[in-house]
């Protein structure tokens, strides 16, 4: 057996933290480019600002081996904390925020009104031959949207990428030394710590 | 870093400049010697190496060489090396060196000049993106921008290149920090939040490994440089659990002197320039025990036919070397010497003893491969055979305390052939990068390190041209290093691919206007010697060791002379050529053309 051997890839969820600091962000990308390895999606942004640190959601598809070794590798950049296989862990969930400009007149703008309610998405600017259209949801739901809109105008689209984390009462991935430090000012005299900043 | 990781809650040791907390976070690390090359973003470094004298700096010829003399002296000590160099084109020459280091994991701190904070993105004179380019060939890299973070990053630095899978470390330093006053903070042994690499083995991993050891009926070791790595007391456990197994052991290039060379369940280095022998026991042991190795594609060949019917036990302190390139059966993350223990432990607790009625079959069949004498050459009694030299070199220093070094090429393989060693950090040698011009820094480093030893870079005639400046800094710190070239005029390893690959077509691989070797060494203030027969080698190479100064001995060898064993790029372990005269027999296949 060796680790070229063909087997199905899948596509996998990854949750992984990491120290908030210059370069991490291309440290994981420069992994993904220099290895060779695919990415559909990525996402980051800070989760605990006191402790500093980020977390990436990155969702890539390969063989099990190679979605291993994508792991192995990520884990063993130095700012990374840990790394968590949403796909293999359990269920979960993901969820995508995307806006959608569309442009268009008379019928097809009543029924991209008609279908945004359906799916639940907002319009949240409008002039009168386009609208804005806010829609959160799963990567499918939110590629069925702008399929239809697609066909009732010239559309924009921009999309976050996919946010995931798992279902039920586990904190895998804690965030606790923002509310800390939360905590601990509430006690201080707000001078005291002004000063500390300086 | 631009940002602290974490407020400071502990009291500053002191206030200086930016410049004397490097010098003084060096020193608390026990750093005792850095190789660099001044410029204008460095100056406030040299600056205080200049008042404090604390710290030995060598004043290497090229930023190249730095990065390797810190990989010679880590490599041979088994401490951090430490390299200082300016920004911009410094910063930029290092990164062979760095990239070199990263492939063998040898665990360099590479403190680079930067321009001022103020400036930098604006195109400064000597700036470059130092941590974007070197992110992908260091293990981990800072920016320092605020004083207050730089003994702390220092101090972490050397931890992040020292523990886990060693490997080299930046630290990008704006000129402005080394003067700006800071607090000076001492190692407080939290070197790092969340980089806490696993040491010890899972121990029912290692009961099940031992098992399988303990039935085993054509059982191997395979030792890496991960052995080296592990520091000496690794190599004698090895050595203990693969005497009490009495099975056969194989080494990587980067292993070689984990086990001793002269013992009899040694079989010699495996892969493309390994031992028949070696080769053959991979491909049919029944249990692998890898310990500190890669399995890299020199040493596996063609990945199908790799070991088809082993069950494979890898041992590695990377969680990424596992299942790689080869899956294997049964994987334990820890550093080697911890593993070795709890192993040998296991094995003892539970009473083993070695499969005495197999094993004895086994070695029967190893002693077949063995009588096929896959390193014997014929002799010539005239023009010097390269191995004949290595073979001589080897035999006339064995009484002595000997470091060698190489170059990359034939003679490296040559080198790792027909050189014995008995003990680790002996053995010096670009292996992950190949990295011609590797040799003579890395020789420099071992001897400012082991002033009263024998060091020898072995060396090809093409190789050493690419970094012979570094003569110069022998003959300012009167380093008696010994380069024993091994001169056959060619690119002597593109020469035999080119014979064996494109039809003898010799494109741009002979050595052209080589300067005369003797009168190099006697510019620089050197000794120069040279062999041109077979009678005059034994006594070239003991005037060599006898030279008190730095000596370069011009071996002139057969030119055309190619190197067996191999296995040409993508064959497998059972395709190997063992001499001139199979060479007909086996075309290198397509699909292994490509390969490097
Ligand atoms: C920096 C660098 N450039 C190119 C190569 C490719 N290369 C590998 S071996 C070799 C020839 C080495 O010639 P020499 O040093 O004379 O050694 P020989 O093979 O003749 O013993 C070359 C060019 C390399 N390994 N490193
Ligand atoms: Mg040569």
């Amino acid at each position: 057996m060796n680790a070229t051997t063909e087997i199905a890839e899948a596509t996998h969820t990854l949750a992984v933290l990491v120290d908030d600091e210059p370069g991490v962000l291309a440290r994981v990308i420069g992994l993904f480019s220099g290895r060779g390895y695919n990415i559909e999606s990525l996402t980051v942004s800070s989760v605990d600002t006191a402790a500093h640190l980020s977390r990436i959601t990155i969702v890539t598809t390969g063989t099990p081996l190679i979605i291993a070794q994508i792991k192995a590798q990520l884990g063993r950049l130095v700012p990374v904390h840990s790394v968590h296989d949403l796909t293999l862990e359990g269920p979960h969930l993901e969820r995508e925020l995307a806006l959608i400009k569309i442009r268009n007149v008379g019928e097809h703008r009543i029924e991209a009104l008609r279908i945004a309610d359906m799916f639940r998405a907002r319009a949240i600017d409008s002039t009168l031959e386009s609208f804005v259209f806010e829609l959160t949801g799963s990567p499918s739901k939110i590629t069925a949207f702008v399929e239809l809109m697609s066909a009732l105008g010239a559309i924009e689209v921009s999309r976050t990428g996919v946010v995931a984390i798992a279902r039920g009462s586990n904190l895998d991935m804690p965030v606790f030394s923002t509310l800390e430090v939360n905590r601990k000012k509430a006690k201080q005299p707000a001078g005291k710590k002004a000063q500390k900043k300086v | 870093m631009a940002t602290p990781r974490t407020p400071h809650t502990r009291k500053p040791d002191a206030q200086m400049n930016g410049a004397a907390i490097i010098l003084k976070a060096l020193q608390d690390q026990g750093v005792e010697v850095v190789f660099g090359y001044p410029g204008g973003a460095v100056l406030p470094i040299y600056d205080e190496i200049f008042k404090s004298n604390r710290i030995r700096h060598i004043l290497v010829r090229h930023e190249q060489a730095a990065v390797h003399a810190a990989e010679g002296y880590a490599r041979s000590t088994g401490k951090v090396g430490c390299v200082l160099v300016t920004s911009g084109p410094g910063a930029t020459n290092a990164v062979t060196g760095l990239t070199d280091a990263l492939m063998d994991s040898i665990p360099i701190v590479c403190l680079t000049g930067q321009v001022p904070t103020h400036l930098i993105g604006n195109d400064a004179f000597q700036e470059a993106d130092t941590t974007g380019i070197t992110r992908p060939c260091t293990k981990h890299n800072y920016l320092v921008k605020d004083v207050t973070r730089l003994a702390d990053t220092i101090h972490e630095a050397v931890y992040v290149a020292t523990t886990g899978r060693p490997g080299p470390v930046v630290v990008d330093l704006p000129k402005d920090i080394l003067f700006a006053e800071g607090p000076y903070y001492a190692p407080n042994g939290n070197a790092h939040p969340s980089y806490k690499p696993q040491v010890k083995g899972d121990e029912s991993a290692i009961e099940r490994a031992v098992d399988l050891l303990a039935k085993a009926k054509r059982p191997i070791f395979y030792g890496g440089g991960g052995l080296i790595n592990a520091g000496p007391k690794a190599s004698k456990l090895y050595a203990e659990l693969v005497r009490l197994t009495q099975a056969p052991t194989t080494l990587t290039l980067m292993g070689l002197g984990a086990y001793p060379s002269q013992d009899r369940q040694f079989l010699g280095m495996l892969g493309m320039h390994g031992t028949y022998e070696a080769n053959l026991a991979m491909y049919n042991c029944d249990v692998m025990i890898n310990i500190g190795a890669r399995f890299d594609d020199r040493v596996t060949g063609r990945i199908a036919d790799f070991s088809p019917n082993s069950t494979k036990v890898h041992v590695d302190i990377d969680p990424s070397s596992i299942n790689k390139n080869v899956v294997v059966d049964l994987p334990i993350i820890g550093d080697a010497a911890n593993v070795l223990e709890q192993m040998i432990k296991v094995w003892k607790a539970k009473g083993y003893k070695a499969n005495a009625k197999p094993l004895e079959k086994w070695w029967a069949q190893i002693e077949k491969w063995r009588e096929r004498k896959c390193l014997a050459f014929t002799e010539d009694t005239s023009i010097i055979k390269p191995q004949h030299a290595i073979k001589r070199l080897y035999e006339l220093t064995r009484d002595r305390d000997t470091y060698i070094t190489t170059e990359v090429g034939q003679h490296q393989m040559w080198a790792a052939q027909y050189f014995g060693f008995e003990e680790p950090n002996r053995w010096m040698t670009s292996g992950g990068l190949g990295t011609m011009g590797y040799g003579l820094p890395a020789a420099m480093g071992v001897q400012i390190a082991h002033p009263d030893s024998t060091v020898i870079d072995i060396a090809g005639e093409a190789s050493y041209l690419m970094n012979i400046q570094e003569l110069s800094t022998l003959a300012q710190y009167r380093l008696p290093v010994k380069s024993f070239i091994v001169n056959n005029q060619w690119m002597g390893m593109v020469r035999q691919w080119q014979e064996l690959n494109h039809g003898g077509r010799y494109s741009e691989s002979y050595s052209e206007s080589l300067p005369d070797f003797i009168k190099v060494a006697e510019a620089f203030g050197g000794v120069g010697l040279r062999a041109e027969t077979v009678d005059q080698l034994d006594d070239v190479i003991m005037e060599m060791l006898e030279t008190d100064r730095f000596v370069l001995a011009d071996i002139m060898v057969k030119k055309d002379e190619n190197c067996f064993p191999m296995i040409p790029s993508g064959a497998a372990h059972y395709e190997m050529l063992l001499g001139p005269d199979d060479k007909a027999e086996l075309e290198t296949s397509e699909n292994g053309m490509v390969l490097v």
